[in-house]
């Protein structure tokens, strides 16, 4: 890292460990892909309501989520990375979170945002959904009510580490089988 | 002045189907029975001009004879004048007629009305849930089940004083 950035006044991303030489940088190619994946993002905001509002200040030029990588939104999961659920969500919406995230390719991640998100948040009613990972399997969750997008932004780098960290087979491991069909998601391998 | 005449116009045609007669801020409020319902609504809009339902919502009073309610907000735009006609119905036989032939505006609101009261309107063209999901198998806004969601799985109760 320290080879690209000595004469220049910004950082770009730290590189992972590795071998550096004249001209060559050798590491693994999980490290590698993770980098490459983790500062590139995609995220479909499935924003539904208060926590909604703050990720729109979160996007805005103050709090700039755009600076990792995440600029371009998606409401398409077949396009997004990261499904970002922000909001309560109710009963007769949880078919439909789990739906968008089937049509998620891999490798996808979720981030539960806010406290509805998380696990019902105040709404401990016959109509909330209480927390979203009754449906989908989450990798990050956000509390608060709503968080403030400093705190959205800690957890999208959260999520950055785990993707930067993730080995490249864990998506064909018994385990994550195991836990997609603990949801009754289909995989179609 | 109009709307005293209004009431006695409704009272020699309905006679013994106007329970009661209120007034609340320039609003009269008519109890009605329950099978009276269409044929004064639609008295009410082909005759009277209250061609505009305000409302429809449901209510639930426990420990009355009749628990469930229905309750019809009606404007007449001409005059400007408003009335409340509120029916009564029991728990175990809460039949209404549906007024969704008089005013499409009812439909969604007697669907709603079934939803959380079970109220059940008879030849209501599509009469099924929806806000709740389908599987639902009780009526949330009745008085008789607990705040909190049923299916929770992980709050412990000593924390929240139980």
């Amino acid at each position: 890292m320290s080879i690209m950035s000595k004469d220049k006044n910004y950082t770009v991303v730290e590189a992972p460990e590795g071998v550096a030489g004249h001209g060559f940088f050798a590491t693994t190619l999980d490290k590698a892909v993770g980098l490459a994946r983790k500062n590139s993002l995609w995220p479909l905001p499935f924003a539904t309501s208060c926590c909604g509002i703050e990720f729109m200040a979160t996007m805005g030029a103050h709090y700039d989520l755009g600076r990792f990588g995440a600029e371009r939104l998606s409401f398409s999961p077949r396009q997004a990375d990261l499904l970002m659920v922000m909001g309560t969500i109710a009963k007769k919406m949880a078919p439909v979170v789990q739906q968008i995230y089937e049509q998620m390719a891999e490798p996808r991640w979720v981030i539960a945002v806010g406290a509805c998100a998380s696990s019902g948040g105040v709404f401990d009613t016959y109509s909330v959904l209480q927390g979203i990972d009754k449906v989908v399997p989450v990798d990050v969750y956000v509390p608060g009510c709503p968080p403030r997008p400093e705190q959205i932004i800690d957890g999208f780098m959260k999520i950055q580490e785990l993707v930067g960290n993730e080995p490249l087979r864990r998506r064909y491991s018994p385990e994550y089988k195991e836990l997609l069909e603990s949801y009754g998601i289909k995989i179609d391998k | 002045m109009e709307k005293i005449e209004l009431l006695q116009e409704l009272k020699s045609k309905f006679d013994r189907n106007i329970i009661a007669v209120d007034e609340n801020a320039d609003i009269y409020t008519l109890t009605i029975s329950s099978v009276s319902v269409k044929p004064i609504l639609s008295f009410l809009k082909e005759e009277k001009d209250y061609q505009f339902l305000t409302d429809l919502c449901g209510i639930h009073y426990p420990g009355r004879e009749k628990e469930l309610g229905v309750i019809y907000h009606l404007h007449n735009l001409v005059e400007n004048k408003r009335l409340r006609i509120k029916t009564f119905v029991t728990k175990a036989n809460p039949k209404v007629e549906s007024v969704s032939q008089v005013f499409s505006a009812a439909n969604w609101m007697e669907r709603e009305t079934f939803d959380f009261y079970g109220v059940d309107f008879v030849g209501h063209p599509n009469q099924k849930r929806i806000l709740n999901v389908e599987y639902m198998d009780y009526f949330p806004m009745r008085k008789e089940y607990p705040l909190e969601d049923a299916t929770r799985t992980d709050k412990d109760d000593k924390f929240f004083g139980r």
